[in-house]
């Protein structure tokens, strides 16, 4: 294997988010590890997208410490958080409906963009060369995920899974360290969900991109992760490599029940 | 630049490929040869470039081992580094075996076991992963070279070589030895076998066909004349490689007459490719000639009321006077006046989204063309022709004239070929363009080349009174019904294939009472409908047993018997009984060629049953099918067939 996993990149220690009298999040320790593919599982309303939201600055929690490459993070908004390359998708795609699929890509590139808003009006000199270059990037991508075809169609009009597949893209274009992935593979089919595997791993190995990943089929998370961490109301049960964390009882127990 | 045989600008050793290439990269070399969409932007290469690549590949596969009479398989979509490959091949004195694509890995090593391989130029890992599956079955097999690199930074088998790596060698090995490649160019004969094409194997095993470089530039140079190409022609290359065809068109043609070809960003882009390059040469199998014309309509259908009724308008003068305009043949000042309006608002519009602005000529053969379909596109002034020809001859037998198009002929014979008609009707054919043998068949060569040097086709028909020659059917599919009467099935199923509802058609009635037909459904076609008429389906299966499908599809019957009626030596026959079957035909099952032609004793045998109950006067039949996926996968459909009468109608002529 040409990828090797690295250090600790993001290390969450104790964190617990509350909404009000919610609970959301209670003491939750893990961390990912570069170049990995880590996953998050759990029962629904587990927490898994918070954990998300936590990790990219949405939602700052009230205890705990999140060290980022070794550094303690303060308080830090999502536009810092993509700055220092953390990109991700969401679970209710959240793409511009009306605009091409280029133009959606292009927007992953919008911090990588120098020019002020006269030049690109402008659209002369320096601006000019840096849509080219970014035009480059954004086709890599494009090419990557195999979406020429359908370049310059605007996204409302795509199949969902095409969809997926563009915020994929956009997040990809930012060339982001770590790639948080909400339920990519959501209401697709077999094929779709295939696909999609294959590009993460794709992703993974060509790109050493770490990924988060929150995923209900249990067939690809454990397919495709290196570890797993659950979830369930707001506790972590499990963390560990897939063949670990699907003998564990609690998991069982969250996921299937026991006999009483 | 030496002063070699192979550089030099005499016309007269223009007779293998590779010196058409020198040729034309020291005549024209800063004029585009090669086009290729990469990150969305077409990138250029001129002839000097190519010409420059061809060599260091050579120069590479010199380096690994490659020898004068070896052969290199050739496995991918219309990549310039594919078409750079069977160049450089050719200049070794090697022999490109062209192959599909889209086959399974086991007929794959059929064709490799046959040819035998040890050199194998591929796409991508999809096809590197195939060769990995079969080279148990290949012994022989040394190399493999791929081209796109994705996706195979792990493999590590010893054999597996980048074609960047190749010609990284080959650029060395060139530096070390300047004349090498020259002289390799210089040994070549025209009379070497310049390819090996494999026929599709609607009889039996692929047999592969050896061609020479002076038969296939004697087709092309007859091609280019014919139609007048230059090197300012564009072409887009999108059909399949190993297709006799696109040997022709987008390498032999693009080789003698020098213009550019074109490739498609990938197999979904190519409408989007076609209009941005606006080719002045094209060529499509009828299907894709279809399908846009359908896709056209439909969008149509969703038009304002005016637009459509502008669109029906300007149709009709076309229909009425677009053709013979086209012709040059007489027609009124007003009917000329109505066309030129039509063409500033509706042809010209439609052309340029169509991607055909720039067309001169346009080819469609493979299979037949409706007439509806046909004079559609000739309607709105877009040259559409037809020619006829297979693997064995260059595809390159008739072609149709300028100016003298017949809806339902393929053309007179085309230059230096010489046609005739066995006492059978079956078309025999003579030329420069002939194969040289089957590849290791001596039996199968002598039995397709009679005594006095003609090619049998295999396929039956006539010439009319100008001098056309129009085809009937396969020679040995055409049959006898019990009461005596002619049973041509393909003639019957092209009938019924241009309903726009239907997309393929098995007719059965030899040494039967009457014709029987099964049906497949065009999905498309018929789901837009059913969603016009607020149908609810499944699936094809579903969709294909409505009642409401069947009535549909038993109309079209009826006009096509209505249709054989009048003609006197078809009129026996008419379609009694008929059914839709519950799956779609499919390459992968073995049911019809990479071709998409229909494998007629495959799908009787495979539905002896329904057969059965077609000729038993059932009203239904269970049948259960194993379905293959494309990566190998078999699933099994099953479905209770309804089967349904037609009516028939009395002949209006008597049988001469």
């Amino acid at each position: 294997m040409a990828r090797q996993i690295g250090d600790v990149i993001v290390d969450l220690q104790n964190i617990s988010l509350r909404f009000g009298g919610v609970k959301a999040l209670t003491d939750i320790s893990f961390n990912v590890r570069e170049h990995e593919i880590r996953s998050i599982i759990g029962p629904n309303g587990a927490g898994k997208s918070s954990m998300l939201n936590v990790i990219n600055g949405v939602y700052h929690p009230q205890e705990g410490q999140i060290f980022f490459k070794g550094a303690l993070r303060k308080k830090m908004e999502p536009h810092e958080a993509a700055e220092q390359g953390i990109a991700r998708t969401f679970q209710n795609i959240a793409l511009f409906k009306g605009m091409t699929v280029l133009d959606n890509i292009m927007t992953g590139r919008n911090l990588k963009m120098k020019c002020n808003f006269l030049q690109h009006a402008l659209y002369w000199g320096a601006a000019q060369k840096e849509e080219i270059a970014h035009r480059i990037k954004v086709e890599e991508v494009i090419e990557f995920l195999e979406i020429q075809d359908i370049r310059k169609t605007p996204v409302g009009r795509l199949p969902y899974g095409l969809q997926k597949r563009v915020e994929l893209a956009r997040a990809l274009a930012a060339e982001p360290h770590i790639l948080l992935l909400d339920e990519p593979m959501a209401g697709m089919n077999v094929e779709e969900k295939q696909d999609m595997c294959r590009f993460i791993l794709d992703v993974n190995d060509q790109f050493g991109t770490t990924i988060v990943l929150i995923e209900h089929d249990m067939g690809v998370v454990m397919d495709i992760s290196d570890r797993v961490v659950v979830l369930d109301y707001g506790k972590k049960i499990g963390d560990g490599e897939p063949d670990e964390v699907k003998n564990n009882p609690e998991v069982i127990k969250a996921y299937l029940g026991t006999a009483h | 630049m030496s002063n070699t045989r192979a550089t030099a600008a005499d016309s007269a050793s223009l007779d293998t490929f590779p010196r058409l290439l020198m040729h034309h990269a020291q005549q024209r070399p800063t004029r585009p040869a090669m086009r290729e969409k990469e990150y969305g932007i077409w990138q250029t290469y001129t002839w000097a470039e190519v010409a420059d690549k061809v060599r260091a590949i050579a120069s590479g596969l010199a380096e690994l081992g490659f020898k004068r009479g070896d052969r290199l398989a050739v496995v991918g979509d219309n990549r310039p580094r594919l078409y750079w490959s069977v160049a450089a091949c050719q200049c070794l004195g090697g022999i490109p075996v062209m192959m599909y694509q889209d086959a399974v890995a086991q007929e794959m090593s059929y064709v490799m076991q046959d040819a035998e391989i040890r050199f194998a130029c591929v796409e991508d890992q999809e096809q590197v992963d195939k060769m990995l599956e079969i080279k148990e079955t290949l012994p022989l097999l040394e190399h493999v070279i791929y081209d796109d690199p994705r996706g195979l930074r792990h493999y590590n088998q010893t054999f597996l070589h980048g074609l960047d790596e190749v010609l990284e060698m080959g650029r060395i090995h060139d530096r070390n030895h300047p004349d090498f490649l020259n002289n390799e160019i210089d040994k070549g004969s025209p009379e070497d076998i310049s390819v090996m094409l494999y026929t599709s194997g609607t009889t039996g095993k692929p047999k592969g066909v050896c061609q020479s470089h002076s038969a296939f530039i004697a087709a092309a140079k007859g091609g280019c004349s014919f139609d007048k190409l230059t090197d300012q022609d564009d072409i887009l290359s999108y059909l399949p490689m190993a297709w006799v065809g696109d040997h022709l068109f987008s390498y032999a043609q693009a080789l003698v007459a020098g213009f550019t070809i074109n490739c498609p960003e990938s197999g979904e882009t190519v409408m989007g490719d076609l209009r941005e390059i606006g080719p002045t040469y094209y060529f499509a199998p009828p299907r894709v000639f279809e399908n846009l014309l359908t896709q056209v309509m439909i969008r149509m259908e969703d038009a304002s009321s005016f637009k459509r009724k502008l669109f029906g308008h300007f149709m009709d003068v076309a229909k009425r006077c677009g053709a013979d305009i086209l012709d040059g043949k007489p027609v009124s000042a007003g009917d000329r006046l109505q066309y030129a309006l039509g063409n500033l608002l509706v042809y010209g519009p439609l052309k340029n989204v169509l991607g055909m602005s720039r067309i001169r000529v346009a080819y469609t053969a493979g299979a037949a063309i409706g007439p509806d379909l046909f004079r559609f596109y000739r309607s709105i002034g877009i040259n559409l022709k037809q020619l006829y020809g297979q693997t064995e001859t260059c595809a390159y037998v008739c072609l149709q004239p300028d100016g003298q198009i017949k809806l339902d002929s393929v053309g007179t014979p085309a230059p230096n070929v010489e046609v005739k008609l066995a006492d059978n009707g079956e078309i025999l054919v003579k030329g420069p363009m002939l194969l040289k043998a089957y590849y290791k068949r001596p039996d199968a060569t002598a039995e397709s080349i009679n005594a006095e040097g003609y090619f049998m086709t295999g396929d039956a028909g006539f010439f009319d009174e100008d001098g056309h020659l129009k085809i009937i059917d396969r020679a040995k599919d055409v049959g006898k019904l019990t009461g005596g009467g002619m049973f041509a099935p393909n003639y019957i199923e092209n009938k019924l294939k241009f309903f726009q509802h239907i997309k393929e058609v098995v007719c059965f009635g030899n040494g039967r009472d009457f014709v029987t037909a099964f049906v497949n459904i065009d999905l498309e076609a018929v789901g837009n409908w059913a969603e016009r008429k607020g149908m609810a389906y499944s699936g094809y299966t579903d969709l294909a047993s409505q009642p409401q499908v069947y009535e549909l599809i038993r109309e079209c019957v009826e006009k096509v018997n209505a249709d054989l009626a009048s003609d006197a030596n078809m009129s026996e026959s008419q379609i009694k009984r008929f059914l839709v079957l519950h799956k779609e035909l499919d390459a992968d099952d073995g049911e019809l060629t990479r071709t998409r032609k229909v494998r007629r004793n495959f799908v009787a045998e495979k539905y002896a049953v329904l057969i059965d109950a077609l000729y038993a006067g059932k009203k239904n039949q269970f049948i259960e099918t194993q379905v293959t996926y494309e990566d190998g996968r078999t699933n099994k459909v099953s479905a209770d067939l309804r089967i349904e009468d037609a009516k028939t109608f009395p002949p209006t002529r008597k049988a001469a």
